[in-house]
């Protein structure tokens, strides 16, 4: 394919992104005198600053490329991430888990754990998690890389080393205080290349009724009924009705349930922002506050696939057809940029996909940092040095992850969605992890054996389930089945994915139950008190005006939600 | 002593935005064909500049109040 011509202001831009994003590492640089500065912020962002950054640091690979890659594939029903996914999680993290997030100091996901359970637990959930974050960036880097060297025509090792030194830099420079700063630039970056795109191409197929004549052609060529791409519930009654195969149960309990609390509320890499938040109040607002823009990201990120896919099927050709004969899903918002936008907001679009990537990265990073130092280096190799000592160290462990990151990025190659191998990785680990947490936060008598063996039945559970089924017309091997017997054909690989979360979820939370049960409790209330719902003393906000308490936020979130839901019903 | 956020996103989105429209203005007016005829670099740096504006105004304010540069 051809490859995009950019002009000197398109460079221009580019370069002046650049300069900000390192001056800004350059001017925190003197912010960082104790290590709870380098990882912590040290616990001094405001609210609206790290709910921005809460969002930010999902902006990554798999949000950009992944949910445009999933709106041309599945149209609007890719929303459900959102309205069905991302909202309830985020506001039952910012009302429910976060008071003992942010309530028992803990430095990380991680050490919460080893205050709630016991040692061993934080050790596999520190180690698990560190390879994870050091496998999420290696992914975003690798994507951006080879995004470039097929839209742009730049060298591949060129884009990583790129990529990599400036992220290196800035979060050496100044922390987590730099990572969370530049990621409301990058916020604010990615709305703005990417809005023009979407507000010319809704104009060019005449609004959201032109683009529902055109994706309903999509839609009755892929046999299915007109509105399958421009309706998000209407046909999820049978796997066979719509385009990601998937009935409301499954996506319910899979995706709204499992996979997307398993993902917002422990995940490190998000919580992290919110433990940096100045008080106890902002900590429990961030995620709320990030909830508002998450709401509308469907407009910037999925929307554009959409359009992509409404003009390949009218125009024929808008998209290059990948080797499997199948359009190149991943290049929807790439290929729309060359189309619209002339050199100039061509450059900001291009920069937007650049700060997406680097922000993906940069949220890995700085959670792979601490919870190394910390839960890994503090706690069983080296403990009881000097703070100045852990900070160096942290400093090391920040180009350590990056060094890691740019390895993995070579190895990454197998997926043609990347949203569905980072699907995979999530529920394998993440799915069982939320229902330690529920049961560790909201039942005292939860002990470390049970969650300990509690989340190693989890994910057994989970490698199981994957295992014994497959989707439809898959070969068994990485995509399922690979024990040999399949059991049981989910209709689509998202259908698989979904389930194996909650597989993994019910897994956990039985077996934790039962084992739980059958031990003695290792921690008593009085240790609990902060780490436990029902030991903790309530949190009072009748000081504050109605308007400025968390739950009228919440409130707000999940009735624009619903309304949502219904409008794309 | 600590940098507010507010200054770097307001510069930033100033540059970009002055950059945009002085672009905009003086460049052939044929490029537009792909952008459907509208002028977007014109219309969009002058939305960046304006944001940009803003957010620098909103630091400033908050360097008043607090009598430093700290974020408030």
């Amino acid at each position: 394919m051809q490859h995009i011509q950019l002009g000197t202001i398109d460079y221009a831009i580019l370069i002046i992104y650049f300069v900000f994003v390192l001056g800004i590492g350059w001017a925190l640089r003197r912010v960082i005198r104790s290590s709870e500065d380098f990882f912590l912020s040290g616990r001094s962002i405001p609210a609206w600053i790290a709910g921005l950054a809460f969002i930010s640091a999902n902006l990554g690979a798999q949000e950009v490329i992944g949910m445009a890659a999933s709106g041309a594939k599945y149209g609007i029903m890719t929303s459900h991430f959102y309205w069905v996914g991302a909202m309830p999680a985020m506001v039952f993290v910012g009302l429910f888990m976060m008071p003992f997030y942010y309530g028992s100091r803990a430095r990380s996901v991680p050490e919460y754990l080893k205050l709630r359970f016991d040692e061993k637990t934080r050790g596999l959930n520190a180690i698990t998690f560190a390879i994870m974050t050091i496998f999420s960036s290696g992914i975003s880097m690798y994507a951006l890389a080879k995004l470039l060297e097929l839209v742009i025509g730049w060298s591949f090792h060129a884009s990583i080393v790129l990529s990599a030194v400036i992220v290196l830099v800035y979060i050496f420079l100044g922390g987590l205080t730099s990572a969370i700063y530049n990621e409301v630039l990058q916020f604010f970056l990615i709305v703005f290349g990417f809005l023009p795109l979407v507000l010319v191409g809704l104009k060019d197929v005449g609004g959201w009724s032109g683009l529902t004549a055109r994706l309903a052609t999509v839609a009755t060529n892929a046999g299915f009924q007109p509105g399958a791409w421009t309706h998000s519930w209407r046909y999820m009654d049978a796997p066979s009705h719509n385009p990601m195969g998937m009935e409301w149960f499954g996506l319910v309990m899979g995706l709204g349930f499992a996979l997307s609390f398993g993902y917002w509320c422990t995940d490190f890499l998000v919580v992290q922002r919110a433990m940096a938040a100045g008080s106890m109040t902002a900590a429990r607002r961030t995620p709320l506050i990030a909830a508002v823009p998450k709401m509308l990201m469907p407009l910037l990120v999925i929307l554009p696939g959409m359009l992509a896919i409404g003009l390949h099927a009218s125009r024929g050709g808008f998209l290059p057809i990948g080797s499997d004969g199948q359009p190149n899903y991943n290049l929807a918002i790439p290929m729309m940029l060359a189309h619209y936008m002339p050199t100039g907001l061509l450059g900001l679009g291009l920069t937007a996909l650049m700060a997406s990537f680097m922000s993906g990265m940069a949220g890995n990073v700085t959670a792979f940092n601490t919870v190394w130092t910390y839960d890994i280096y503090q706690s069983y190799i080296s403990p009881g040095r000097s703070d100045q000592h852990y900070l160096r160290v942290g400093h090391a462990a920040t180009v350590f992850g990056i060094v890691a990151s740019v390895l993995a990025a070579y190895g990454a190659t197998r997926f043609n969605n990347i949203l569905d191998m980072l699907q995979l990785v999530f529920s394998f680990v993440n799915g069982p992890l939320f229902a330690t947490f529920l049961l560790g936060m909201f039942w005292r008598r939860t002990t470390g054996h049970g969650a300990f063996f509690g989340l190693l039945t989890g994910t057994i559970t989970a490698a199981l389930h994957y295992g014994l089924t497959i989707s439809r017309g898959a070969v068994p091997g990485i995509k399922g089945g690979f024990l040999g017997a399949v059991l049981h054909v989910y209709p689509s690989e998202m259908a698989l994915n979904f389930w194996t979360a909650l597989f993994a979820w019910t897994g956990c939370f039985v077996a934790t139950l039962v084992i739980s049960l059958l031990t003695t409790r290792n921690k008593t209330d009085e240790e609990l008190v902060g780490l436990v719902y029902s030991l903790t003393p309530r949190l009072k906000d009748d000081y504050m005006p109605w308007y400025k308490r968390p739950v009228t936020l919440a409130v707000f979130v999940l009735v624009v939600s619903t309304i949502l839901n219904v409008i794309f019903w | 002593m600590r940098l507010d956020v507010r200054f770097p996103i307001g510069g930033m989105f100033s540059i970009l935005g002055a950059l945009l429209t002085l672009y905009g203005i003086t460049s052939d007016q044929a490029i537009y064909a792909r952008s459907l005829g509208i002028n977007v670099n014109l219309w969009w740096g002058l939305v960046l500049l304006a944001f940009g504006l803003v957010m620098l105004g909103l630091a400033v304010k908050g360097v008043k109040r607090t009598g430093s540069d700290s974020t408030p």
